[in-house]
């Protein structure tokens, strides 16, 4: 499959693919119960709340609180999802998550939204890019970060139904679909292989995803043959996935919309060093904040356009 | 009454179980252990509805949280000889390889424990959840949880505080072991709580004050808390304990707060303390 067959007819926030995902988890399973600090339009919990108001509980502005409580709902049996912005469901919140709910072992869903540079305008005390690396450090988290508006609806049926805490990561902006509405081939913990390639394998997670495809494009007229996986579970990682892939292009790209110390890049970077060394360069934002903007003027500024992308696989291709 | 001093028999061997199991561990937290072995006596003999075969969600029982977590070793005697697990694995407390972690974990399922605890503050949270959950499930029975007083300091629990009163959960009984004693010192020159009766009470909370080492005054007191409530406001006792209580030179300081005995100390200890159900 070619890259240029990859296109999209419309554009959605990933946020939204969350409200529609949850309120289909939501009708499947009674146990399902949504809470939320003050950003219920935000979330899109709208939907949710109104078919199912007594399973929706609003903590207000306090997101260590919503943590517990939903710690202690899946004491009780119930399935409880927290929703806010990003920042606020990981790093204020570290501890929180830490001990009562992954370290409890608690079968609790952090949702969050407004992840990233993509949030835009709000500028850097709300652009998280540390929280997939934390989230992925805490032992027996699944973490996942949906590519668009699609497969956040599906990741988010998903990890309801998988057992133990789980971290779903998606976005504000409005974002080309390219996913499959019903897609068989996603699965938690399954890298998704979106084109077949010899030069170069590209690994990406979330918005970064769509900005490779787009890469990809330019470096097939280039002549470039380009292995492009869509990474959307960081933990568990699809290790054989990565290892398979680089045994034939023998090098890597990797891109995500995070801080390059402790994301995707980091992951995929132990698993090459510990079984098959081989180039690798990172699109990621290096050691920096970010600060306000459109979308689009951040990941240019920031280094994670498609041009970056192409530029970083140059490189690597150089290295080999 | 027969009832209360089979009570007091076995909160007594409580203590000795903790002076014990903090000598053997070299570790631990004696004081604020020994000054609740009353209230966790009282609750898990005398009050909780309970299924010592250990069902995690306690569908229609009662369920307990600790939120000060240190005081584990008081937790896990009174587990052990209520019959959730063997009262000779409170010898493996602290050391490697037991399920008798220092603070008490879900994480090597220990029989009896539901959330981990020991970073404070986060105990009231999760007690209102599970309080909400059964309200939801229509289960009227109760959740109660212990904090420290010095505890209260972290934010959270004023978080959880204003949720637990606005959400009506008047399933839930919070209890403060009010002791004012930290592991820096007294509570009320670390950072004071102030009128703590007055600030629950503006929380929206009934508010209860109880005599936590008097075993009739603290049975009659969690079920007056119970009478309380179901009455649209959460229940707070605040329980006035003595940390070290029962062993003399533990009590009247906040040095035991975190320190163990050494051989001669633990000795010294368990000379004030009768052997009432034979030791672990």
């Amino acid at each position: 499959m070619s890259l240029k067959d990859i296109t999209y007819t419309e554009k959605k926030d990933t946020r939204s693919g969350f409200g529609e995902g949850i309120y289909e988890a939501g009708l499947k399973n009674p146990n399902v119960v949504t809470l939320c600090a003050d950003l219920v339009g935000s979330l899109k919990l709208g939907k949710f709340i109104e078919a199912f108001p007594d399973r929706f509980i609003q903590t207000g502005i306090a997101e260590a609180n919503m943590m517990g409580v939903a710690a202690g709902l899946a004491v009780a049996g119930k399935i409880p999802v927290p929703t806010t912005f990003a920042n606020f469901g990981t790093s204020r919140v570290y501890d929180q998550v830490r001990q009562s709910i992954a370290y409890s072992n608690k079968n609790v869903k952090i949702a969050c939204s407004h992840a990233g540079l993509t949030l835009g305008e709000d500028g850097a005390t709300h652009q998280t890019l540390e929280d997939i690396g934390m989230m992925k450090m805490l032992p027996g988290m699944t973490v996942v970060v949906p590519a668009d508006y699609n497969q956040t609806r599906l990741a988010t049926i998903a990890v309801i139904e998988k057992e133990g805490p789980c971290y779903l990561r998606f976005g504000r902006p409005s974002w080309p679909i390219f996913t499959p509405k019903e897609d068989s081939t996603f699965q938690i913990g399954k890298a998704q292989f979106l084109s077949q390639g010899t030069d170069v394998t590209i690994i990406a997670c979330g918005h970064m995803v769509w900005q490779a495809v787009e890469a990809g494009k330019e470096l097939e007229e280039q002549g470039i043959s380009v292995e492009l996986i869509n990474m959307h579970t960081i933990k568990p990682l699809d290790e054989e996935a990565i290892l398979k892939s680089v045994g034939k292009t023998g090098c890597v790209v990797t891109a995500e919309e995070h801080q390059y110390n402790g994301g995707l890049g980091e992951s995929v970077a132990r698993v090459l060093s510990q079984n098959a060394p081989v180039p690798q360069e990172f699109v990621a934002v290096k050691d920096t904040f970010g600060e306000s903007g459109t979308p689009t003027q951040l990941l240019d500024k920031y280094g994670l356009a498609p041009k970056d992308i192409v530029a970083a696989v140059k490189k690597v291709i150089s290295r080999k | 009454m027969a009832e209360i001093d089979q009570l007091k028999r076995t909160a007594t061997q409580v203590r000795r179980d903790i002076v014990r199991m903090v000598g053997n561990a070299k570790s631990g937290h004696p004081g604020g252990s020994l000054g609740c072995a009353d209230y966790f006596v009282a609750l898990y003999f005398g009050i909780l509805k309970q299924d010592t075969s250990f069902n995690m969600d306690a569908k229609g029982e009662d369920a307990f949280f600790l939120s000060n977590g240190h005081i584990s070793p008081v937790f896990y005697s009174v587990l052990a000889r209520r019959g959730y697990f063997n009262i000779q694995e409170l010898s493996t407390f602290r050391l490697i390889n037991s399920r008798l972690q220092g603070h008490p974990t879900t994480h090597e399922g220990l029989p009896g424990v539901r959330i981990a605890s020991g970073s404070l503050g986060q105990g009231i949270s999760v007690a209102s959840g599970m309080a909400i959950a059964k309200k939801m499930d229509g289960d009227d029975r109760w959740v109660f949880v212990l904090t420290g007083d010095g505890e209260l300091q972290e934010g959270q629990n004023w978080e959880a505080i204003m949720f637990a009163a606005h959400n009506k959960l008047d399933n839930l009984i919070l209890t403060v072991d009010y002791n004012n004693a930290q592991i820096d010192g007294k509570v009320d020159d670390i950072l004071s709580l102030g009128d703590l009766k007055a600030k629950f009470e503006a929380f929206g909370w009934k508010t209860l004050e109880m005599e936590g080492n008097d075993m009739g005054k603290v049975v009659a007191g969690i079920n007056r808390a119970k009478e309380a409530s179901q009455k649209g406001q959460p229940v707070v006792i605040l329980m006035k304990t003595e940390m070290g209580y029962g062993v003399d030179y533990m009590m009247g300081t906040n040095k035991w707060h975190g320190n163990a005995p050494s051989a001669e100390q633990v000795e010294t200890a368990l000379a004030q303390l009768e052997e009432t159900l034979g030791d672990f």
